[in-house]
């Protein structure tokens, strides 16, 4: 019973959650929705740069995006931040003062977007040729046939995968504590992890952990509702009282005898 | 819905057309002529090059050689996009959009190429789905509609951009058969209009019935030509003797 009790009282004393709550709400919740937002924005322009790029005919815009994605999508995200916020600290220290967020939003979307890239690659990809083929033969340019046709139908086909990096970033941004912050600066994490440094009682991290909960969980069914409303979205429901269309434009058009001779196939 | 063609339409002429991809020598010198408002059915067997003809006429791809001319005017050193305004294409699997409503998969190239408001590219996308009997399925989504009401849509859509010449790839290929007679009736229709259109079919009575010409491709080339009755009545080449034996 001792141990139990010791386990409960470490991890969920009242008090200790009381004492953080309201440091979490002004401060951690708001810091914690900037960044992610802001790498999640950022890291989607950037994916869909290196997707149109990956899929280029011209090498010199596919092998940098291959290369870049190689490189963010393999390197662990705390070495990256670690490597972008400390390495450009002083460079940021001069545009945005003692400011971590601006490298660490950074650092974020350029991780993001190596992998957003991928997701929206596959999802372009993956729109038949035939697609691009009847844009074109409308009149559209490639590049309009792109942006009109071939990008919404691919974007929409990898909406799951998206969201699930959106969540990776929420929980990912936990990881600019590494660049110093101060009091005001602090996200869920890092505001929990004071309190149970402070306290000696873990309490304040579970509460952080159950915002990571709030925000992510709800995502996590965003991305099975979308995912079943795609499905069935996909389904094909055939008119029975379908005839063709004769009725209206009238038989007598056609010719008496049409007789099918299909050719070897 | 005779009538419906453009009054704008042109005479076409495929001339000594080559393409080859790599090794491949699928065009190896295709001829074809079509009076301004006429019909020229393309028949002949698989792989006989019958829809990159097709796609060399509106320039989807290429030709290395050879001349296209619309109204005795080459055409290939046009801009391909303007050119595709003029000349409209059906395909064998419709190629319709299948994240736009039907209204919109006939609205956007007029929005967007024709530069037309919203309520006039409406006006007109609706008068073409009243025309090919789809008027009550303007808010749909392709998906819910059957083969046969998505190749009219697509036919709709092609002609909204008042097209000069129509090209059908197997346009009825994909279908089930009881669907077919719907497509077909719109095609006669349009052909009965005086739109110049190639049609590329495996549908024997329809080139027999609706075509001004009828053209017979084997390995990359014409190699017969001729009003229907002559090429099914009284076929000259002996390839063709046996590819229609082959499928009447």
């Amino acid at each position: 019973m001792d141990t139990l009790s010791t386990l409960w009282e470490t991890f969920f004393d009242g008090d200790s959650m009381r004492e953080a709550l309201p440091e979490m709400l002004t401060v951690g919740l708001p810091n914690t929705l900037i960044l992610a937002i802001s790498a999640a924005l950022l890291g989607s322009v950037l994916g869909m740069l290196l997707a149109i790029a990956g899929i280029s005919r011209t090498r010199w815009l596919r092998w940098p995006a291959r290369v870049y994605t190689d490189i963010f999508r393999g390197l662990p995200a705390a070495a990256t931040i670690l490597l972008i916020g400390v390495g450009l600290a002083p460079l940021g220290m001069e545009v945005w003062g003692h400011n971590p967020y601006p490298l660490g939003i950074l650092a974020l979307s350029l991780i993001a977007g190596a992998y957003i890239g991928e997701i929206f690659r596959s999802g372009i990809q993956s729109v038949e040729a035939a697609q691009l083929e009847g844009a074109r033969a409308l009149g559209f340019s490639w590049g309009e046939a792109m942006r009109l046709v071939i990008i919404p139908q691919g974007v929409r086909r990898v909406l799951p995968a998206w969201v699930n990096q959106l969540i990776a970033l929420i929980k990912d941004s936990s990881l600019v504590y590494f660049l110093g912050l101060v009091a005001s600066q602090r996200e869920l994490f890092r505001i929990g992890q004071d309190y149970a440094a402070t306290t000696g009682n873990e309490s304040a991290l579970l509460l952080a952990g159950l915002f990571y909960l709030v925000l992510t969980v709800p995502l996590t069914h965003a991305v099975n509702w979308i995912d079943r409303r795609l499905r069935q979205g996909r389904a094909v429901t055939v008119d029975p009282d379908d005839d063709g269309g004769l009725a209206l434009v009238g038989e007598t058009a056609l010719p008496p005898q049409t007789a099918t001779g299909k050719d070897q196939r | 819905m005779t009538g419906t063609a453009t009054t704008t339409s042109v005479s076409l002429n495929v001339r000594d057309v080559h393409l080859a991809f790599g090794a491949n020598k699928v065009l190896r010198g295709a001829d074809l002529d079509v009076a301004r408002g006429g019909t020229a059915c393309v028949i002949g067997p698989s792989g006989s090059g019958k829809s990159t003809l097709l796609r060399t006429i509106n320039r989807l791809i290429e030709p290395d050689r050879g001349d296209v001319l619309l109204d005795g005017r080459s055409v290939l050193r046009d801009d391909p996009d303007a050119l595709r305004q003029r000349v409209g294409m059906v395909f064998q699997q419709f190629n319709l959009f299948p994240h736009m409503s039907v209204l919109r998969n006939i609205t956007l190239a007029l929005r967007r190429i024709k530069k037309l408001s919203e309520d006039e590219a409406t006006r007109i996308a609706r008068a073409q789905l009243e025309l090919v009997g789809l008027a009550a399925k303007a808010d749909s989504r392709p998906a819910h509609l059957s083969g046969g009401q998505q190749q009219r849509v697509a036919i709709a859509r092609a002609l909204a951009l008042q097209p000069q010449v129509m090209l059908f790839d197997e346009a009825t290929s994909a279908l089930d058969p009881e669907l077919v007679k719907g497509v077909l009736a719109v095609m006669a229709d349009l052909s009965a209009g005086g739109m110049t259109m190639v049609v590329v079919t495996h549908e024997m009575g329809f080139a027999r019935e609706v075509a001004d010409t009828v053209a017979f491709m084997d390995h990359g080339v014409v190699l017969a030509a001729g009003e229907p009755a002559a090429i099914f009545e009284a076929p000259e080449h002996p390839r063709l003797r046996q590819f229609l034996s082959q499928v009447l």
